[in-house]
């Protein structure tokens, strides 16, 4: 305890009142969320685990060891399933970064009307995904969507393409629907990091002759890099977990084309009650996203280091 | 100057962002089409971009479709309201404890908490769907409240955390020097200050709590009569037939709410919730 109130800078101020020290007193404001997210996230995840060395079904529970996983391994369904996962992520966050950029950059220009812009980009955000995802349910609809009726007066089909029928068009077109919820929100981190960016630095370059693309591509992405790691980071954990946008749109269908590992493990644990075989499945997304994430903060912490941030 | 652009990059940069917003917009204005169309014209063929006979008859049909839309809709903001209390009453102290104290374990324990956003429901809901079940909680608003406020409370001891720490020491220092103790400060000095901040991060929460309500209302609640709208609205697709008119229209009034609370305060969440990204 004195080797914490040494470090800390000196002529601070505390309150003159021992009753609680420093440390008691944090622990008691931090306590109860800690406690509640324990009971919510932290036991159900060591049950999960617990679960996937069982046999659980509705009725009971019996241990079965490795079988869970050797099933899982052996499967070439569900190394389908993880090739098709990754493939999801990477294209739609790809995707996602690739728009976010845009977007931000369009935003950013000091045009009139920026301002308005800046709201109408964010309905997808913050409207429920369930509901967003009707309005796609519509647009892919064969009869009557705006995408299929476009394809029909331009002959570029025959008859009415139902999107969401056939498993390459089904697989793509969940993918755009993604993208379509998840570029909002990278758009806008892009643009706050690019208005935080100092003027001083662009018009530095400007007076030197340099033009726009330029100045972009040597002052701007390199001092937003930072935030372009972290968003791509982000939109990877929320892409890998999207359950919702394809549940809504396919459920996984058409003949598994847009099954994802989270789409699995709902389908074999809630779908079928097969509780130990989806734990299993839960438990292998855990160590997955994990391990990305621990080679993610690695190229953060690098990024970091390079573009002289903290 | 270093901003002006050429009458050619003004047209430009504006068709880009048309074509940008298009694709953003697309949906719910497909959405808003399907609403005003009455329903056996949705499948003339071929197909028809504009109907000689919109009406906004959906708009009331609606509600006697499906009776107990207005109660899904009432589900949604006192869930939604529930969650966001509940979530600030935690969120508040440990935001603090984050933002202006020092103690052991400090970034382990944030690390833990930033942790939790790495799981959505889907991977927890086995255990969670069996513990609910066990203390009989399951299909009652707690099933959908609970476990909203644990996947919240990351995000929002994450952005209050970045607000506490913009507001100047000095005043709690002020009042530590007069003697008052720590939890005083906190509610007389701090929270006061805190206030909009307050507003940005419970909007925030509020949102997020009404946007995520689908997966934990299919899963842990049957009773219809607690429904959420995002699951309620797939009763418009019956047995018979599927009223999509009536569906889009019940769509589009169901994000009325959280759309008129983001139109008044979009300019202080677009900044609270983008804070992290901006060096300070």
């Amino acid at each position: 305890m004195t080797e914490m109130t040494q470090s800390l800078p000196q002529g601070v101020a505390k309150p003159k009142t021992k009753t609680l020290s420093e440390a008691v007193f944090a622990w008691l404001l931090i306590g109860p969320a800690m406690l509640f997210i324990a009971v919510i996230v932290a036991w159900p995840l060591a049950e999960t685990i617990r679960l996937s060395f069982m046999e659980a079904g509705l009725g009971g529970e019996e241990y079965v060891g490795l079988a869970n996983y050797q099933d899982l391994v052996e499967s070439r369904k569900f190394r389908d399933t993880i090739v098709r996962t990754f493939y999801w992520m990477f294209l739609s966050v790809a995707l996602k970064l690739v728009l976010g950029l845009i977007g931000a950059t369009l935003l950013n220009a000091a045009v009139p009307g920026r301002g308005l812009f800046r709201v109408l980009v964010m309905p997808p955000w913050i409207i429920p995904m369930a509901i967003g995802m009707i309005g796609w349910l519509w647009l892919y609809n064969g009869y009557f969507g705006v995408l299929s009726g476009t394809m029909m007066t331009l002959g570029i089909t025959d008859g009415p393409f139902e999107f969401l029928a056939y498993k390459q068009s089904a697989f793509y077109s969940a993918v755009v629907a993604d993208v379509w919820v998840g570029t909002p929100m990278v758009t806008l981190f892009f643009l706050a990091a690019m208005q935080g960016v100092s003027r001083d630095l662009y018009e530095a370059a400007w007076v030197d002759g340099a033009g726009r693309w330029y100045r972009f591509r040597r002052i701007t992405i390199p001092q937003i890099m930072p935030v372009i790691v972290s968003m791509s980071l982000l939109s990877a954990i929320f892409t890998f977990n999207s359950f919702e946008i394809i549940w809504i749109l396919t459920e996984g269908g058409p003949r598994g084309a847009t099954t994802t590992l989270i789409v699995d493990t709902y389908k074999t644990a809630i779908g079928n009650f097969k509780f130990g075989e989806g734990s299993a499945r839960a438990v292998i997304i855990v160590i997955l996203l994990g391990v990305f994430s621990l080679l993610y903060l690695n190229v953060l912490k690098f990024v970091n280091r390079k573009y002289g941030t903290k | 100057m270093m901003d002006k652009y050429t009458k050619l990059q003004l047209v430009g940069i504006y068709a880009a962002v048309t074509v940008f917003l298009i694709f953003i917009l697309l949906p719910f204005f497909e959405m808003f089409m399907a609403s005003l169309r009455p329903l056996e014209h949705l499948f003339r063929s071929p197909y028809q971009f504009w109907s000689d006979d919109f009406s906004f008859q959906a708009y009331s049909d609606m509600w006697e479709t499906v009776p107990l839309l207005g109660r899904y809709i009432f589900n949604s903001v006192f869930i939604a309201t529930a969650v966001t209390l509940l979530t600030m009453i935690f969120v508040v102290p440990a935001a603090y404890a984050y933002a202006r104290l020092d103690f052991p374990f400090k970034n382990g324990s944030l690390a833990i908490f930033l942790g939790v956003n790495m799981f959505t429901g889907a991977v927890l809901l086995i255990p969670l769907y069996r513990v609910l079940r066990s203390i009989g909680l399951l299909n009652t608003y707690w099933a959908m409240i609970i476990p909203g406020v644990a996947f919240l409370i990351p995000t929002g001891i994450w952005l209050l955390r970045s607000y506490l720490e913009k507001i100047p020491r000095e005043l709690e220092e002020a009042a530590f020097v007069d003697g008052a103790s720590r939890l005083y400060t906190l509610r007389r000095v701090v929270l006061p200050l805190a206030t909009p901040g307050l507003i940005v991060v419970g909007t925030a929460v509020f949102i997020g709590a009404y946007a995520q309500q689908f997966l934990f209302a299919i899963t842990f609640n049957q009773q219809r009569e607690l429904q959420p709208l995002p699951a309620g609205l797939f009763e418009f697709i019956g047995y018979q037939d599927v009223t999509w008119n009536q569906m889009m229209a019940a769509a589009l009034t169901g994000i009325l709410p959280v759309m008129v609370i983001f139109l008044f305060l979009q300019k202080y969440l677009v900044a609270g919730l983008t804070a992290g990204a901006v060096k300070e």
